[in-house]
Parts: C-alpha cells; structure tokens; sequence
C-alpha cells in the first residue's frame, strides 16, 4: 500500500520560503511567520596544529557572499604551540592569497597577575596601514597548557563591490611578555579591507607556529 | 466522527530530531527548519533582590558543556543605593562561594551631562589581580529613578578543564555624577575546573530592579 505524505501544500497555511510553521498568536490556527532566529551558524573548524584555519565560500559548506550583510567569527581556546605567537587574519579579495590591502587600529588594555603593571594603550606595532600583510587580532599569547585566546571578528558585507569591507575585533587574552610575566589583556582591533571587490575567503593563522588547538566558528547574521 | 490526528511521520519530508518543520526554499516542499545558533536560556528579574544567579542544572539553567559561548545581557540595572558597582562572580562546579580567582582590566569612557569633561582612562579601582572579589561591570551607578546601568558579558567555554575561563563586557550607564559612562572588562577566572555558576549582585544594597538574561551560542 503506497504510503501518503503530506505535501508542503496540504496545510491550511500559505507556503512562505524558508519559513517554519508555528500556531498563531491566538492558538487557533497555522502561520509561516518563524525564522529561528537571526544568527544562522555556517561553519566550525578545530585546529589541531593547524598552521591556517581557513574559510572560503562555497568549500567546504562554508557562506561567504551576499547571503549574510555581517558575519561573525568567534574563536575560542586558541592555543598556541610558539609562546609569544599572535592570531592573525587575512581577507581574500579575488586572487588566491589572503592579501587584500588593510588600514585598521589597534588597541589594548592589560592588566598583570603578579599586580605588577597595568593600563590601555594604542600599540602602532599591531596596527597596518595600507597593508597586504595580515592583521593582527590578538597578542602575544602564553602557551602554557591552560592559557588560550577568545574573541570574535564582525566582517560586515564582504560581498559588496561598491563599498571598503569593516571589521571590528574584541578578545581577551593569556598574554605573557618577553620577560615572561602573564597578563589579562583585552584586544580591540577595527578597521577596513580597502577594496571593492568582494572579500569570499578569511584565513586565521599565528605570527609564528601553528594553532596548536581550539575552534573558530562563522556563523551568518540575517 | 472521529478526528484524525497527523503524526510525526504523516509529512513529505525525511524527520530529524528536534528540528521544526519549515517550507523549503521554493516554497515548494518541506524541509526541517534552520535553527538560530543564540538560544535564550533564562531571564531573570531583580525585586529587591541581593543576588541574581544562575545555577546550572537549577530553575532551567543550563551553564555547562551544552553551549561554547555564554552571553548575558543586562538591562536597566537599578539599584537601590547610590553610587554603587554592580558585579559579577562565579563558582567553579563542586566548589562553594563565588570566589574564583581572577585576572581582569577595566577602562572606561566618559562624558557630563554639562559637557565640561570627558575622558578615557584604565581605572585600577575596579581591575583585579589574582583576586577573588566580584568583578565590576559598572562603577558608581546612579540610583534616580531613571538612573540605570545595561550591557552585556561574554563567558567563553565554561565547562573547559582544561583552559582558564575568559570573560568580557561592555556597559552603559548613568553615573551618580550625571555622566554618561561606558565600561569595558575582560578578563578570566585563573581555574582549569569548570565555571557552572555566575552571580550578580550591587557593592552594597539590592538590585531594586533590572534584567538579566542568559543566552547560549552553539557552534553546531
């Protein structure tokens, strides 16, 4: 016996594109009106001594065009293997490398463990301008086993070609100097690719050594 | 007559657990339904209240290895006292009391109702140094009745044995001095065991009222 389905347009509700089917507001019948919120996940890559974690539109499930106006990267428990390494970003803008020009600022604010020192300043060492190089969105990172790096990145349309591409950093950091005291340091990078074409592929990568472990996530903001 | 009930396998499309049913693309067939990854857990409303917590496992909290990234928002903070610092603390999963040790900075940006002064600066008042204090999130509310502090705290993998727990906020509030001031503090608890308990609460006196909601952020 053939087994009957209900078909999209069996219900007393008028089929909305990529909409969910939920009870009205007076509980007594069917509306296409959910959207399951606005923040949409795209894609999680977990470095295990990774030297890049990359995402790149249309590999890999990965969404990177006009389907989203912003984008988020969170990165959680980066760890790196090269004490002092810092988490760096690069935009790709039609070629293959990750090399489109960047202006942006850099700014921190720290705070020692042993007390020793604190405060917030601009730093012109982790700032570009008009730069191919990558950026830097985070510091020097301790690397012992229970020290990481977490933050985010908004990337904001990076499919336009008419307009330069934002993005805006904020992460907290195990940071140790070169002298080796640790610290909690706070990251607030911005700034912009400055092109028009479009931006379809970000690589995260550290100044030095791998990633050693932790998770970047993109995800789409509708 | 009878009335026929539809089953979960009664519609034209391959079931998934825990997912909703949605019209595809096309508007031309079923699909299960695109989650959004921020998921509200709990909101809960200052009265008077000393304290505000949230206890995994307790009252529909979830604050555990379900979710990577935690965010609270809080909104119109009031307190009952003038001039006082609303905070934040937490307790690691099997300890007692909210006092994890913590490493933090705090800077902050300011701005008179007279336009006679602003500033940005690090205040070492409200920054920690391997202390075990509640962390300021606002320093120096106002407490008129339409005096109050928003804002919002990121908590990153609290469930992790392995990493210390990073945290950051932002704020905005209205100063006791009529200002307007926005706050920034980051941080983390110096602990490899897991965070599953926050607690807000005022330097001194009640949360006479105010907001405050918990949200997890999957990344699946």
């Amino acid at each position: 016996m053939a087994l009957n389905k209900l078909k999209f347009n069996s219900l007393n509700v008028t089929p909305t594109a990529g909409k969910a089917i939920g009870f009205n507001s007076s509980a007594d019948g069917l509306e296409a009106t959910l959207s399951g919120g606005a923040m949409r996940f795209i894609k999680k890559l977990t470095a295990s001594s990774s030297a890049t974690l990359s995402f790149v539109n249309g590999s890999s499930d990965v969404v990177l065009d006009s389907t989203y106006k912003e984008y988020i990267f969170v990165f959680n428990n980066i760890h790196a293997a090269t004490n002092r390494a810092q988490l760096t970003a690069g935009f790709r803008d039609g070629s293959t490398n990750y090399d489109a020009t960047v202006t942006n600022t850099y700014f921190y604010s720290y705070n020692n463990e042993d007390d020793s020192g604190a405060g917030i300043g601009y730093a012109t060492g982790g700032d570009l301008a008009q730069s191919t190089n990558f950026s830097n969105i985070g510091t020097a990172l301790d690397n012992s086993n229970d020290a990481c790096y977490v933050g985010y990145l908004h990337l904001f349309n990076p499919s336009s070609t008419t307009f330069v591409k934002h993005f805006i950093v904020r992460g907290n950091s195990s940071y140790i100097t070169s002298g080796g005291t640790v610290a909690s340091e706070e990251v607030y990078a911005a700034g912009y690719c400055n092109v028009t074409a479009a931006i379809d592929a970000v690589q995260f990568k550290l100044s030095s050594g791998n990633i050693d472990a932790g998770t970047i996530t993109l995800y789409g903001i509708n | 007559m009878a009335l026929t009930k539809f089953n979960f396998n009664s519609f034209d499309l391959t079931t998934a657990a825990s997912k909703g049913l949605a019209f595809n693309s096309s508007a031309n067939g079923f699909e299960t339904a695109v989650e959004g990854s921020m998921t509200l857990i709990k909101t809960l409303t200052a009265s008077s209240s000393a304290t505000l917590s949230f206890v995994d496992g307790s009252s529909s909290v979830v604050l555990d290895n379900t979710y990577p990234v935690y965010l609270f928002k809080y909104i119109n903070i009031h307190p009952a006292t003038d001039s006082t610092n609303f905070s934040f603390q937490a307790n690691a999963s099997g300890g007692s009391g909210y006092n994890e040790t913590i490493t933090s900075t705090y800077f902050k940006a300011e701005h008179d109702e007279g336009d006679s002064a602003t500033a940005l600066s690090y205040d070492t008042d409200f920054d920690q140094a391997q202390g075990t204090g509640f962390q300021t999130l606002v320093g120096g509310l106002g407490n008129g009745n339409d005096e109050s502090a928003s804002g919002q705290l990121y908590l990153f993998n609290p469930s992790s044995t392995t990493f210390v727990k990073h945290f950051f906020g932002v704020s905005q509030y209205y100063h006791k001095s009529n200002y307007s001031n926005s706050h920034r503090a980051g941080g983390y608890f110096n602990t490899t065991s897991a965070i599953d308990e926050i607690q807000f609460k005022m330097s001194s006196g009640n949360i006479d009222a105010g907001t405050i909601k918990l949200y997890g952020i999957k990344d699946s």
